[in-house]
């Protein structure tokens, strides 16, 4: 029998992003392979759905999942392996906050076909046909999953006891949280496994940030040609580094582009776009109201750029959808 | 006893295709296979979500569709709003910008050949199940050659983050260039890591020949009828014809290997249509002049072919010199243009590889590369941006209409595995039908059945086959009663 923990690894609404970030921890993975046990992990092993249902309740350590939840065999796999295993870590941004596709939530699951079935302009579809979850093909039955009507983070289907944020994660973060889940004094449950406090903290533009900020307007990144060792938010850009929770160094930063917020919140926030929307608030430098609406021109998507991975899990959750 | 009247065998999930591939096997009475369909049962919705968001943050929204390429769908959409707010690049930032992408077309390549279609012929079609990954491999061309594989991956992957401040999920495309610099001694590490990628792939191409193309059986296997199809094949070419993954016109040649259009991006609407299944979230791509007529091959059937095999159909030359000496021996050992054989796809893409090499090595050393002049700033929306490239996985195609504030209105993306979906669904029913006889099916057969798409390189399976197995695969043969007559698992 090994004595090694035994880890899961699963997948949801996600782009592969969070298991490429898994195989860029490069020759660092042997080590990870060797401290621990991989139990099931689709996309790398063959261990299927009937392996994890035969395992005893709680026999796993821990189970990671990235991706947001939006559809019922999604859903099933998270209850599944909340059973099974005795922690339960949302992985990225997808399962922490649902992340970009979480934006999907301004629209209906009926706009969403109809844009991508009959709208776009390169489908010929003059039947109007729309993928169906039964349909009969030359007399044979075929089946397709059905979608829910919103995308949920992890933490809104079953208990979630850790988090490790990014979109995606970074290597350093992912060994980070592997140390602290496997250390004797694990940190307490629901923590953020990342620094806790804002990414301002750790730019390394920190020192150009002026003491009170003020700005005149705000530009939108094409918009300027934005110095490479300068604040951004001073410059003008829409920089999410002071609502957002620290632990990637700053690489869209280092990018010379704006922070979009893809670690969250720090714990002391409880809505990502809220804190974002009062901070970038406070920085316009003027009280007239004209002037205030010219200076917000740079900022023509207030819901998608400080929602741009949170809406999902926001407090206006679902309310934001529209007729 | 209850008659059978039909039999059905379902994989599922096959593979990963931004989240999941499905294939339904119909048997006949006498156990051959009648039809198969390949379904693809997700969609995430970017088209709609992308409206109201404004359009430079296109290249960072849409590269969430994948995380395995999130630079082709980031390269591609920086492409269509340089189109949408009518502003070239500077010399400088074109070049930063094919430097990255060159880099990313070798790293995910070289993540495709070791880990997910390589082990199918460098460990062998039928191999023991338990060898027969990226583990198999590394026994087939050593420890040494593997920590190698993952060294030069890591430093491939170092060239995206430094230019583009993330490697999942890049930031460095804005509409008239970049958003950031490359420092001399950035440069000469690029140059390094450059010179490392070429040797790399000239190895892995010689790896190829010695275990596979000296190996009759896998040579024949490759010109099986069961993995050939003639169809169109599309892909971006140069000025002059060559090869080209960043930029240029596209080019579509007839099953026969003419010519038959090169439009550039801005005419893909005259060319490129989309069929709806009600069985399938994918939609199938055709020639719109010729119309779609089916799942059918041929001069008479819209049905075209995208990636590797299809760009060396496509392309009339390779630029730099290793790779067109690949190139030509391809062209001569598979007996001329066009290459209809699925399974050479394979081959096609370590030829890519050490194409994309050269050019990244090409581009490293180039004196222009550590200029200041990166960007120039768009004033206006200009019109419709459609930007196009080459992703490692195929054509992919970013439309974008905005309004006058430069918020998007309605987006339009037509992903690589996209263009594939009617052949790839042809390609399995054709392996299914001439490999499957049921309902007793042995378990390796099916590996071949896999094959039959997985020369594609679908997108999204090549995320972390870092460890021990294939890819999952269950097989689930079913009555006309709904009753489980077998279940076949690979272990």
């Amino acid at each position: 029998m090994s004595e090694k923990p035994r880890v899961a690894f699963y997948w949801c609404a996600s782009c592969g992003g969070c298991e490429e970030a898994v195989v860029d921890l490069a020759e660092e993975i042997l080590k990870v392979v060797a401290a621990v046990d991989i139990r099931f992990w689709p996309v790398a092993l063959d261990f299927k759905k009937h392996d994890v249902e035969a395992m005893p309740d709680g026999d796993l350590t821990a189970a990671f999942i990235n991706g947001a939840i939006r559809s019922s065999e999604q859903e099933e796999m998270a209850h599944l392996l909340r059973r099974k295993a005795r922690l339960v870590v949302a992985f990225g941004a997808c399962a922490q906050l649902g992340g970009i596709p979480g934006l999907a939530n301004l629209y209906t699951r009926e706009q969403i076909l109809s844009a991508a079935y009959k709208e776009s302009p390169s489908t010929v579809n003059e039947e109007g046909i729309l993928p169906s979850v039964s349909t009969r093909q030359n007399g044979y039955q075929l089946h397709l999953p059905e979608f829910w009507k919103s995308v949920k983070p992890l933490d809104q289907v079953v208990q979630v006891d850790y988090y490790v944020p990014g979109c995606a994660p970074t290597p350093k973060i992912i060994q980070g949280a592997l140390a602290a889940l496997l250390s004797s004094e694990p940190p307490p449950p629901g923590s953020v496994l990342a620094p806790d406090h804002a990414l301002c903290d750790e730019c390394p533009r920190r020192d150009s940030k002026p003491e009170k900020l003020l700005i005149p307007r705000f530009h939108r990144p094409h918009q300027i040609a934005a110095a490479e060792d300068t604040c951004l938010l001073a410059q003008g850009l829409v920089c999410l580094g002071p609502a957002t929770r620290a632990g990637c160094e700053a690489l869209c930063v280092r990018g010379n582009m704006p922070c979009s917020g893809c670690f969250g919140p720090t714990s002391r926030v409880r809505d990502q776009g809220a804190k974002a929307l009062t901070g970038l608030g406070a920085v316009i430098d003027s009280s007239d109201e004209t002037a205030i609406e010219a200076a917000m021109e740079g900022l023509p998507d207030p819901a998608g750029t400080f929602y741009r991975y949170s809406l999902a899990a926001s407090l206006l959750g679902g309310a934001v959808k529209r007729a | 006893m209850q008659t059978v009247m039909e039999q059905r065998i379902t994989i599922d999930p096959i593979t990963r295709l931004e989240g999941h591939g499905k294939i339904e096997i119909f048997l006949k009475q006498d156990g051959a296979v009648d039809r198969a369909f390949f379904q693809i049962p997700e969609l995430r919705g970017f088209e709609k979500f992308a409206q109201g968001r404004p359009a430079e943050e296109m290249p960072q929204i849409t590269s969430r569709i994948c995380g395995v390429c999130p630079t082709a769908h980031h390269m591609a959409a920086t492409k269509a709003l340089d189109a949408l707010f009518g502003v070239e690049p500077p010399l400088a930032a074109r070049k930063i910008r094919e430097l990255v992408y060159s880099a990313f077309v070798v790293e995910d390549h070289a993540l495709h050949f070791y880990f997910l279609g390589g082990p199918d012929f460098i460990v062998g079609p039928r191999a023991p199940k338990a060898e027969r990954n990226v583990l198999g491999v590394v026994g087939k061309v050593g420890e040494a050659a593997a920590l190698r594989m993952i060294a030069i991956r890591r430093r491939l992957r170092e060239i995206i983050s430094t230019a583009g401040g993330k490697v999942i999920h890049p930031v460095l495309g804005l509409p008239g260039g970049v958003a950031r610099r490359i420092q001399p001694a950035e440069q000469e590490e690029f140059v390094k890591i450059a010179a490392e990628a070429v040797d790399f792939c000239r190895f892995s191409l010689d790896a190829f020949g010695n275990i596979v193309l000296k190996n009759p059986s896998y040579v024949e296997l490759i010109q099986s009828p069961a993995f050939t199809h003639q169809t169109y094949y599309m892909g971006l070419v140069d000025a002059q014809g060559c090869l080209n993954f960043y930029d240029g016109n596209v080019r579509v040649v007839d099953p026969g290997g003419q010519e038959y259009v090169v439009f550039p991006p801005e005419r893909y609407l005259d060319y490129v249509a989309e069929h709806v299944e009600p069985w399938s979230y994918v939609k199938f791509c055709y020639l719109k002049p010729i119309g779609w007529k089916g799942f059918e091959e041929g001069p008479e059937s819209g049905v075209y072919c995208v990636a590797p095999l299809a760009r060396l159909n496509a392309c009339q030359d390779v630029a730099t010199p290793l790779a067109r000496q690949a190139y030509q021996t391809y062209v001569e050992t598979l007996g001329g243009k066009p290459v209809h054989h699925t399974l050479a796809n394979h081959w096609a893409r370590l030829i890519e590889m050490l194409y994309a090499a050269e050019r990244l090595a090409e581009l490293a050393s180039d004196a222009e590369l550590t200029s200041p002049d990166i960007r120039n700033i768009p004033e206006r929306v200009a019109g419709p941006g459609i930007g196009i490239v080459e992703a490692p996985r195929g054509t992919l195609i970013h439309h974008y209409e905005a309004d006058e504030k430069g918020l998007i209105r309605k987006a339009n993306l037509i992903v690589a595995t996209q263009n594939n979906s009617a052949r790839i669904s042809m390609s399995v029913d054709r392996a299914a039908k001439a490999l499957v006889r049921g309902p007793e099916v042995p378990e390796d057969l099916l590996n071949l059945v896999e094959m039959a798409f997985r020369a594609y390189d679908p997108c999204y399976g090549c995320a972390s086959h870092a460890l021990p197995g294939g890819m999952p695969l269950v097989a689930r043969v079913w009555t006309a009663g709904g009753e489980l007559a077998a279940t076949l698992r690979r272990p």
